[in-house]
């Protein structure tokens, strides 16, 4: 989905807030929503996919204003809610206050169909597809040329895994960009590499 | 969207909490064993350890360069299994490597220990694919124009670290002093040891 978690070559951010050594958390809770979120995930009530789903479907208003953690608790208590273990009431009554969960979600997809076999040093070009469920495609790639530079391992398809839709792992390519490509005179000069799954990619001669 | 009316993240925290333990998935538990995780199991210092046999054991360098998990493994560094792969991207003086996540804050959090808030940040996540050398230069890296810069996004469960350049006033030194000069920041790519 185009959504505000696609944040590759936005403009308008200012500096980073950059501190060495930085602490990771900063309040107690927020260790808390970071260890639950993984509990339920070796519970199997989710996976990674469908966790960071959760955390795109939120709000823009939400995602933008929230900080990392909140982000967190907020796709762990959506997924809670829409797999059954709770209500959105439920939680509400225990906070004793309002609880925004996440937006819901559109369909998922499986594999392409035909997919195409890639090699080092192959043309490529992202597809220009537009798909309103999870995916890891940030949409800087979308439609631009780049280089293979290799094969990585297969890996559950984002775009189904998400979704609760059966699907093959696929292999994902290391693939090369040239930012000169993906923003003509608007960036600074380097290589991006992206990994891209199968089915997002095609040829080019 | 979240207004004003929202419970605090505190309550929300509770109530989910709460949730999970009348459900019996022992919330608690879970709780410790995280902030062990975090404080000891997954550390900078397991990455600093790698890079450090690297630098002084050329054999292991190739292993870790062909195959990162397998080389992490060697040392004791377990990666959780959806990371199935780790690529370790030696920096030189002609090439800088930067990694990121620009969709959301993936790492190689087991390796390298769980990213900073900058790390997570709208402003890096947006900024560092597109404007690299003036992002690292804001951060204190002022990188020669003839040194190539690799930006790295972490889009699928592979796993990047950076393997800085040795300072070269370091060649020599046992790898137990090594381990002691590399940070985290270098193995993201934000910054170099010792001005090398």
């Amino acid at each position: 989905m185009d959504g505000v978690h696609d944040m590759g070559g936005r403009q308008g951010f200012g500096v980073i807030r950059y501190a060495p050594n930085a602490s990771v958390f900063h309040a107690e809770w927020e260790r808390r929503a970071n260890a639950l979120y993984g509990l339920a995930v070796r519970h199997g009530i989710f996976n990674m996919d469908e966790y960071r789903h959760a955390i795109e479907r939120m709000s823009p208003y939400h995602y933008m204003s929230a900080s990392y953690y909140e982000r967190t608790l907020t796709s762990l208590a959506t997924l809670l809610v829409e797999k059954g273990v709770t209500s959105q009431e439920e939680l509400e009554k225990l906070a004793k206050g309002e609880f925004p969960l996440a937006g819901p979600s559109a369909a998922g997809r499986s594999n392409l169909p035909e997919r195409q076999q890639f090699k080092p040093g192959d043309r490529v070009r992202v597809r220009n597809e537009f798909f309103a469920g999870h995916i890891r495609m940030p949409a800087y790639i979308r439609g631009k040329q780049g280089i293979v530079v290799r094969e990585t391992p297969a890996y559950p398809l984002p775009d189904a895994h998400a979704h609760g839709i059966q699907a093959e792992d696929e292999p994902t390519y290391d693939v090369v960009f040239r930012t000169e490509d993906l923003w003509p005179n608007a960036s600074d000069s380097a290589q991006v590499h992206v990994g891209v799954f199968q089915s997002y990619l095609q040829k080019e001669d | 969207m979240n207004s004003n009316k929202s419970a605090s993240v505190e309550d929300r925290m509770n109530a989910i909490q709460s949730v999970l333990e009348a459900r019996g998935m022992e919330p608690v538990a879970a709780i410790e064993q995280a902030y062990h995780r975090a404080e000891e199991d997954w550390v900078p210092r397991n990455g600093a350890r790698i890079i450090a046999k690297a630098w002084t054991d050329p054999a292991y360098r190739q292993r870790l360069l062909a195959d990162g998990k397998a080389a992490a493994a060697e040392l004791g560094f377990d990666m959780p299994p959806h990371h199935r792969y780790l690529v370790a991207l030696e920096n030189t003086p002609k090439l800088h490597n930067v990694i990121c996540c620009t969709l959301c804050s993936c790492t190689a959090f087991s390796i390298i220990g769980l990213p900073p808030d900058w790390y997570k940040d709208l402003e890096y996540r947006a900024r560092v694919v597109r404007e690299s050398r003036t992002v690292l230069k804001e951060m204190g890296l002022d990188l020669p124009a003839s040194t190539e810069i690799k930006v790295w996004d972490t889009t699928t469960d592979t796993r990047y670290m950076v393997v800085p350049h040795q300072p070269p006033e370091t060649i020599g030194w046992p790898e137990d002093k090594l381990v002691e000069i590399i940070t985290k920041e270098s193995m993201i790519g934000v910054a170099r040891l010792m001005g090398s």
